[in-house]
């Protein structure tokens, strides 16, 4: 190989600076994990150090789960986010595949139509969003955020997925339209399986910015009720600002559920956001 | 003549979508524009044509709030290009080498500021930047550098720049993840080729790799300013609605947050926010249309 492509040097440097990036983009939630479970005390006298057996500490666990109803904000988040993902995948394959398969009028200009949203966001349309949901009752309800957070992701899902969807070989197809199967069994039965890869794509990109959301949660759902937990731990955080202990553990709540996820799913995630998704 | 029998699948097919798209997104979005040519006098909704926009841009009162919040939000973007595209680019410079090793757990590790919440980052770093737990002073302290401290994020000419430089923490990953897709893309014959003409290391990656990626760094770009003309959470969660201090800290997004839904003692006002949220569909379409105009179509795409 080349010599300037092996410099121990070289990579020495390259390891260097990869570390020390790493560290940063780590050090605040390691030090906000290892605080949480430390007593006050600790937590003021040695901040950088892991908690031992004299400064270990549940105490500001026990304060959230006491005074936050964090399973419930869970489960709102889980199911806003679950049952979107679900509608934006199979409304957005059926509109892509109707724009990729068939030629009628005006399809050139109804992907136009559809593609527009891709760079306008949502948020801008908040007064009349708001006033939508007041109209027909939906508002403080977990489908006010459902239906937004659909709109929200349609455009793009319809764009990637229609890319996709013009690779599925048409011999395929037609295979299936002689066997007599039904438009919408060559789509559920053909066609989806095999853009499925393009599906997670489309999931992975939604499923954060849907999770972490916090304008219209805070606009349209703000009720105890349908709290998600990103609104869920800005409220209780807002309220505990000077019980360090409780703060700490509420960040930790909030942190691990996603953290988890992101240790099982990150090479689907990376392996999704570096397909070339967006060209 | 037989007329061709209607399709039926396809409408079936987008309706669904195109449904929930028009109502919820494209019919709000246009109704908000309308609303903005509306005001609200005697409990009576009244057109007041361009009243509101005129109230934005020269009443005293709300223009020095509009371009104090316009201001800031340029600030912020100029930060976002200035500083996180660069580390994003580089990072993702240093990932794509061919012989790196630990670079998938490198790109996982430095990915994940990105997948929390503006919550999180906010109050994270909210709480490491405080004078009162002083982890950033007594590590500044380690190394000498003590006498830098401030408290930056409650201090009005260092506010702005700080949250930004946290933006820019949380979402260094995407520029990284997408440039390193589009590192890989490059052919290795076009670099062997380079290489057989002596161009190697540092030559390569400025003569023959950047002007290959230019057109991921202006999808960056774009999406770097879509996303900083509509950014709130991170304000919200980490200064409030207010935007402290003395609003030093005030974007367009929390701008239209206060004034739609009011705060303290001032009422909300929806015509007046749709008015502000009519100014940041504007500005992000201009930006989207300079970019599709001036730079895509003017970008040489080469084909690999």
């Amino acid at each position: 190989m080349n010599k300037a492509r092996t410099n121990p040097l070289n990579t020495f440097a390259m390891h260097g600076a990869l570390i020390f990036y790493t560290l940063i983009a780590l050090f605040p939630v390691f030090v906000i994990l290892i605080n949480s479970f430390k007593t006050r005390k600790a937590i003021f006298k040695e901040p950088l150090a892991l908690p031992d057996t004299e400064s270990f500490s549940l105490i500001g666990y026990q304060t959230v789960l006491k005074q936050g109803d964090f399973f419930l904000y869970f489960q709102n988040s889980m199911i806003v986010t679950v049952a979107s993902l679900f509608l934006i995948l199979l409304f957005g394959a059926m509109a892509a595949y109707a724009l990729s398969e068939y030629r009628f009028r005006g399809s050139k200009l109804l992907g136009l139509y559809l593609a527009l949203g891709i760079m306008i966001p949502i948020r801008i349309g908040t007064v009349a969003i708001l006033d939508l949901m007041v109209s027909t009752g939906l508002v403080n309800t977990l489908w006010a955020l459902i239906l937004v957070y659909t709109a929200q992701g349609l455009p793009l899902a319809v764009f990637i997925l229609s890319e996709f969807m013009r690779q599925v070989s048409d011999d395929l197809k037609n295979a299936g339209r002689i066997d007599g199967l039904s438009e919408y069994t060559i789509f559920f039965r053909l066609v989806l399986p095999l853009v499925r890869p393009a599906m997670a794509t489309v999931a992975v990109f939604n499923m954060i910015p849907i999770w972490n959301d916090l304008w219209f949660p805070l606009i349209l759902a703000p009720t105890e009720a349908t709290k998600t937990l990103t609104l869920g731990s800005q409220v209780f955080i807002g309220q505990f600002v000077t019980d360090w202990n409780a703060v700490l553990s509420a960040l930790s709540f909030a942190i691990l559920p996603v953290l988890a996820l992101y240790v099982i799913f990150s090479r689907q995630l990376i392996r999704g956001i570096t397909s070339g998704a967006v060209k | 003549m037989t007329r061709p029998r209607i399709r039926w699948h396809i409408p079936v097919f987008l309706a669904p979508a195109v449904v929930i798209y028009t109502a919820v997104m494209i019919f709000p979005l246009v109704n908000t524009l309308r609303l903005a040519l509306f005001s609200k006098i005697d409990q009576e909704r009244v057109f007041v044509g361009l009243d509101n926009f005129r109230t934005l841009f020269f009443d005293p009162i709300w223009s020095e709030q509009f371009w104090n919040a316009l201001g800031n939000n340029f600030w912020f973007f100029l930060i976002h290009m200035l500083v996180q595209n660069p580390i994003g680019i580089v990072l993702a410079a240093i990932l794509s080498h061919p012989r790196l090793r630990f670079s998938a757990l490198y790109r996982s590790a430095i990915f994940v500021p990105t997948i929390l919440s503006f919550v999180i980052v906010g109050f994270a770093w909210k709480l490491i930047l405080s004078p009162i737990w002083g982890i950033a002073p007594s590590m500044l302290d380690a190394v000498g550098l003590k006498s830098l401290f401030a408290p930056w994020l409650g201090k009005e000419e260092y506010a702005l720049t700080t949250l930004a430089l946290i933006s820019v923490w949380q979402f260094v990953g995407i520029p990284m993840m997408l440039i390193y897709a589009a590192l890989l893309s490059i052919p290795d014959e076009v670099i062997e080729a380079g290489e057989v003409d002596g161009i190697t290391g540092m030559a390569a990656f400025w003569k023959i790799k950047l002007p290959l990626i230019l057109p991921s760094i202006g999808i960056i770009s774009i999406l770097t300013f879509v996303g900083n003309f509509n950014a709130f959470d991170l304000i919200y969660a980490s200064q409030g609605a207010l935007a402290g201090p003395d609003y030093s800290t005030d974007i367009l997004g929390t701008f239209m947050y206060r004034t739609f839904f009011g705060f303290q003692l001032q009422l909300g006002d929806p015509h007046m926010g749709s008015a502000i949220a009519s100014a940041m569909f504007a500005i992000i379409l201009v930006g989207v249309c300079l970019y599709l105009y001036g730079v895509q179509s003017r970008m040489r795409r080469y084909q690999l």
